[in-house]
């Protein structure tokens, strides 16, 4: 099974570089509009940044534990207190458009087809 | 020497005992700010009238006694730290106007003890980037050499304190963010241990690997500025308990039968592409370190040659975990809630078009390369994966820690490079971080000193690398280093 995962990662780490198509996939997940430009450039400069990190192939890394955070520390806790931390006016002075005193937006739900 | 010249030191003994006041402090570090900032682009920012009010309220305190350890003294703070007030860009123009209500945990600190807030520091948009090159508002050029670039992603900050625009600055270190530049324009900075100092109100970038450490003129400086800044904070649950020395007294202690670790694979061709080519270090970089290493000797040291057999792995893994995390953290940037919005026909537009305005090409860079590596299917094969290696890298250090005080490397393997040199190449930009990442990536506490200049007049910086939590240490070779120069 371990074997199965190392075969499926290695297959991940060779099929790269990234292709047009993926970037402008990407960019649609993570809501960023690129002009053509843009996609050509990220697709080349992302393709020799993940060809660089093939490097990472050479490790062996069977039954070693992922590191997520390095204090050690787990279960932090703090009373459930209520503290004033900041007055509506000035969370409202940061908010991009304001309408009678609460945050604007745009309809969520939308018969226009997003482009 | 003009009164901006002084280090915080200097300063602090020299409105006590009234040879100056405060608001000539201020005014000296303004007033260079103003004679320079148009051609170095140290600050976004300069909070010229508040400072004013600020210095005038510190003269009272001084003249009734009733000052903090730093009150009146000038300093400077990276945009992408977070000032109550006082606006905060974090180098991106989709906070081009944001004044953020809330101020950072260290900044308070530093203001409770009298600390005057100059302005905010240009860097690279959020932190990505190790030239400076990545701001929107424009590069920050190196007071040595105006044709060459202050590192980054703090080059603002370093730029700034090499310039005398402020006493000392504060910035944020997430792979080499502090040491680099640091280095580059021949000053002292630390990247503390992550959980020794509050990341509240730090702009995330890598959550697992941000932390926000002090860059000054001297060592001395900085242990003065780590008693006020470090310990836990209810706002940061990754902060630690654990007791804050009084670092002011213990960088006097002597080093003498210190044993210093000099690892190997920081001294010959580092982790270069998996494509070829590999990364060199600079001639008069190696021997400007090896003259440390030899003075360090020559004090009473141990020198043992030592290996980190994992280093090489170090920048792969970097490059993976923090386009992720950032990823991840910029997600709360989208022109909804705060920041420059785009209006558009619909939602999607609307993020997609205040996204693509907002962020320049590398933070853009940065969130794709993070979106596809956290995507269903490749997760494991870049984030685990990367998780994984960190773990080897984090033990070497570990392992190394057992035999040695503290390790000694060059804090980069070049000095400050041509603006503009690598902007087409991020991949070689990325590795500009080669020698500061790996002690990021394992959480260690890590020093850039400068040790000296090329013959054209660029600085040189070495690293001192200690165990975790053990800043005193490291701060106590800077300190002799320094000393002895």
């Amino acid at each position: 099974m371990r074997g199965c995962t190392t075969a499926v990662i290695l297959l991940y780490l060779t099929r790269m570089p990234i292709s047009l198509e993926e970037i402008k996939k990407i960019a649609l997940l993570a809501r960023i509009k690129l002009t053509p430009d843009e996609e050509k450039r990220h697709a080349e400069t992302i393709s020799a940044v993940l060809d660089y990190m093939k490097i990472l192939n050479e490790v062996p890394t069977d039954g070693v534990e992922p590191t997520s955070q390095v204090t050690g520390l787990s279960n932090v806790y703090r009373e459930d207190e209520a503290v004033i931390s900041t007055n509506k006016k000035e969370l409202m002075d940061c908010m991009p458009d304001v309408y009678a005193g609460e945050l604007k937006v745009p309809a969520v739900f939308s018969e226009v087809e997003s482009s | 020497m003009e009164l901006n010249e002084l280090t915080i030191k200097e300063s602090v003994e020299g409105l006590k005992k009234k040879k100056f006041s405060a608001m000539e402090l201020t005014e000296a570090c303004l007033s260079q700010i103003k004679k320079r900032n148009k051609e170095l682009n140290a600050f976004i920012t300069v909070n010229e009238e508040e400072a004013l009010t600020d210095a005038k309220t510190a003269d009272v305190l001084i003249s009734e006694k009733k000052a903090g350890a730093l009150t009146g003294v000038p300093f400077s703070v990276k945009d992408a730290i977070v000032t109550e007030g006082i606006r905060s860009t974090g180098a991106a123009k989709i906070l081009d106007k944001y004044i953020p209500p809330y101020e950072a945990t260290v900044i308070k600190k530093l203001r409770a003890a009298g600390g005057v807030v100059i302005g905010k520091n240009n860097c690279d948009a959020f932190g990505h980037g190790a030239s400076n090159e990545n701001s929107m508002y424009g590069p920050v050029k190196n007071p040595h050499d105006t044709t060459k670039v202050a590192g980054g992603s703090s080059g603002g900050s370093a730029a700034a304190v090499a310039d005398h625009e402020c006493i000392f600055s504060v910035a944020e270190d997430t792979g080499g963010s502090i040491r680099q530049p640091a280095a580059f324009c021949g000053v002292v900075g630390l990247r503390p241990s992550y959980g020794r100092n509050s990341r509240f109100g730090i702009m995330p970038m890598a959550s697992s690997l941000d932390t926000v450490g002090p860059i000054a003129k001297t060592v001395e400086d900085i242990a003065m500025l780590m008693e006020i800044m470090a310990g836990a904070d209810v706002k940061d649950a990754t902060t630690v308990s654990d007791e804050v020395p009084k670092y002011s007294k213990e960088i006097s202690k002597d080093i003498k039968g210190m044993t210093i670790g000099v690892p190997k694979e920081y001294y010959s061709a580092l982790g270069g592409p998996a494509s070829g080519g590999e990364i060199s270090i600079d001639d008069e970089v190696l021997r400007a370190v090896q003259n440390q290493i030899a003075k360090l000797k020559s004090l009473g040291c141990k020198i043992v040659d030592v290996s980190l057999p994992y280093t090489k792995y170090a920048m792969a893994v970097y490059y993976i975990l923090v386009p992720s995390e950032d990823s991840s953290n910029l997600a709360r940037l989208d022109g909804v809630r705060y920041g420059s919005r785009v209006e558009a026909k619909n939602l999607f537009d609307l993020y997609a078009e205040s996204r693509a305005q907002g962020f320049p090409e590398e933070v853009k860079r940065r969130i794709l390369i993070g979106t596809y590596a956290l995507s269903a299917g490749y997760y494991d094969a870049y984030y685990k994966k990367a998780q994984k290696v960190r773990t080897l890298i984090k033990n070497d250090f570990d392992k190394v820690f057992k035999k040695v005080d503290a390790l000694i490397t060059p804090t980069t393997p070049s000095p400050a490079f041509g603006l503009g040199e690598k902007l087409n190449d991020p991949l070689s930009l990325y590795l500009a971080d080669v020698m500061v990442s790996p002690a990021a990536v394992a959480g260690m506490p890590a020093l850039s000193v400068p040790v000296g200049k090329t013959k054209s007049g660029l600085p040189i910086g070495a690293q001192i690398i200690g165990a975790r939590l053990d800043e005193s240490t490291i701060l106590r070779v800077g300190n002799f280093l320094e000393k002895n120069n």
